[in-house]
Parts: C-alpha cells; structure tokens; sequence
C-alpha cells in the first residue's frame, strides 16, 4: 500500500508532471496564438468536449475501480440517471444531485 | 470599468458552482489517497497545486504504490492529460490574441470544467471578446481551484477516516455526465459521444491511455463529418 519510492523521487515525479500538464496545456495556445486555423480543423475542435468526456467516463461507469472492475448496478443506476436529468432538464447542479441521491439509495437498498 | 469586467467573472463564477460538490469530494478522495501511499502533506499539496488535474494525479500515486519506474509513472500520468492538449487547441479561436501572460494563465487553469464549459459558452456566445472570455474562465475556476486544493488537504489531515460506503470514487463520473448530457444537443454530437464511448471502451486495453485518444480523435472526426454532410443536405 505505501510506495518504495524515496522522497527525492517522489519530488521528481511532482515537478516533471506539474511540468510537463502545464506544458500539454500550454501547447497549442501558446505555440498557435493568433494565427488563423483552417476551417476543417475549427469545425473539429468544436467537437472536443463531446468527443473527449464520453470515453473518458464510459470506463469508470462500466468498469469501476472501487468494485474492482466488476459491473456495479448502483453505480451503472447513478450514471444512467444522472444522464438522464442532465438532458431533459440541461441542469448541471440537477443532474449531479440527482446522480448522488440515485447513487446512496441503490448502495443503500443493495446493502 | 471595473463593474463590466466583474460581469464575465461572476457568470463564470455561477456557471461554475455546481462542481464544488462534486470536487470537494473527489480532493478529499486524492488526498486520503496520496497520504495513505505514503506521501506526506507538503508532497500531496504540491502535487494538487502544481498539477491541478484530479485523474493524472491518481495515476502517478497508483504507480507509485506499484513500484513502476519514474519514467513510466510520468508515461502513464502525462498520457492520461494529452487530452488537455486538445482543450488548447480549442480554446486557441478564442483566447489566441490575448498576451502571452494571460495565455499562461488560462492553461494553468484549463481543467475538464474550465474547457468543456467555457466551449460551450464561446461557441454560443461568439460575440464576446478575449477579455471577457479570460475573465469568464478565470471566474469558472473559482468554485473549483481552491476547493480542490482545500479538499485535498482535508483529506490528507483526516486520512482514511472516511468511510468507502461514501463512494467518492464515482464524483467524478457523476460530474463529467452531468456536464456533457447538456451538450449532446445535435445529432453530430450524438454521433460523436457515441463514437468516444464505443471507441474507449474497445481500445481500453491499449497502453498508455492512448486509447481514449484515438476515441476521441474520431469522435471529433465522426461529428465534423456528419455536419458538414448535414450542411449539404440542408437538413439542419
């Protein structure tokens, strides 16, 4: 549970990773700045959100960790319904408190 | 004038609330966990500050309780925050003419909240200026800046007294559709998400992380695609 790594190993693995996010992030904004992009590559990157959260969380919601990588109905409930109030009503706080609630209930009711 | 400049602020600020209860559990979640992989509490709150991204920071304290080699911690961590890179590029229409400084400061910022709501918002309200889009993004940040690090340290101080029956685990899940169910607005943003969930979970063995990379890549490719033919055919 406690990592082998020394504290002088774990101070390199915090710089060269806080170093290396910023510059990820930094990239494209920084290098591009006011140049012009083409109009195929806009129309694309006003994809990016959809395109980007969906596959990041598809994993989580049918994989979870914390079950050990094992489908959990409670949790596959909670996504499903958060999903589900965040389109209908286009309310983000909604959608979250609606996923929570959906969540501690079936972790409640499943025991 | 002082009262026109706090209006992107603040209606950043607004728009950017609702993630306070879902960051304030998932800091307090990295928190316990980095404490209980054995880093102290200077390292844990330089990593959260200097990193400032939730799931790449899971990754690296992961790979450290594994053992792996520091350049592999690194590989695997940074790989996890390429998709920052496409945020970059997004918000390169919008903010490319503000000063380099200020450039800086946005990507600092540029969490999943930051980018996905400040897409949103530029591209339907494409009349803003870059100052008031920087104040906008600087004013999402608010609610999620200092909780994310003030929930880190709570967690780090309370250790793993927090009971697993809290399912922290799922916050983060739970944010990220909350977010993007309100964006699937068009049939090419239908198509689009439905390509990055059946492409991420297909490539979900590839090492790395690149699979989501490549999921996203053509995802975005699916959605463009579609709106142009759309465009064509005169059905939108």
């Amino acid at each position: 549970m406690i990592t082998a790594f020394s504290d002088a190993q774990i101070w390199l693995v915090i710089a060269l990773l806080g170093l290396g996010t910023f510059l990820i992030r930094f990239s494209f904004l920084g290098i591009i700045g006011d140049r012009d992009l083409p109009g195929w590559v806009l129309r694309m990157l006003r994809y990016t959100p959809v395109a980007v959260i969906p596959g990041l969380v598809a994993p989580l919601v049918l994989w979870p960790a914390a079950t050990g990588g094992t489908p959990d109905p409670a949790r596959l409930t909670a996504a499903a319904v958060t999903l589900a109030i965040g389109a209908t009503t286009k309310n983000v706080l909604l959608a979250i408190l609606g996923g929570a609630a959906t969540l501690f209930a079936m972790l409640w009711l499943l025991g | 004038m002082a009262n026109d400049r706090s209006k992107p602020f603040w209606r950043g600020t607004r728009d950017g609330a609702p993630f306070i209860l879902v960051i304030l559990p998932f800091a307090m979640l990295f928190g316990v966990v980095a404490t209980e992989a054995g880093l102290d509490i200077a390292q844990t709150m330089v990593m959260t500050i200097f990193v400032i991204a939730g799931a790449a920071q899971f990754a690296a304290v992961q790979q450290m309780v594994d053992s792996a080699p520091v350049f592999m911690v690194l590989a695997t961590s940074l790989a996890v925050n390429l998709r920052m890179a496409m945020y970059s590029a997004t918000m390169v229409p919008h903010l490319g003419t503000a000063p380099l400084w200020k450039r800086a400061l946005v990507a600092y910022f540029l969490v999943d909240q930051s980018a996905v709501m400040g897409a949103d918002t530029f591209e339907r309200e494409a009349g803003r200026d870059t100052g008031w889009k920087v104040l906008y993004l600087l004013g999402v940040m608010l609610p999620i800046a200092p909780f994310w690090y003030g929930g880190t340290l709570f967690g780090a101080l309370v250790g793993g007294r927090i009971p697993d029956s809290f399912a922290l685990d799922f916050a983060m899940p739970i944010t990220f559709l909350a977010m993007i169910a309100p964006m699937v607005k068009t049939l090419p943003h239908l198509a689009a998400a439905l390509t990055s969930v059946l492409l991420a979970l297909v490539l979900a063995g590839l090492p790395f992380g690149s699979g989501l990379l490549v999921a996203a890549l053509a995802a975005m490719i699916v959605g463009a695609s579609l709106e142009r033919t759309m465009e064509r055919k005169g059905t939108t």
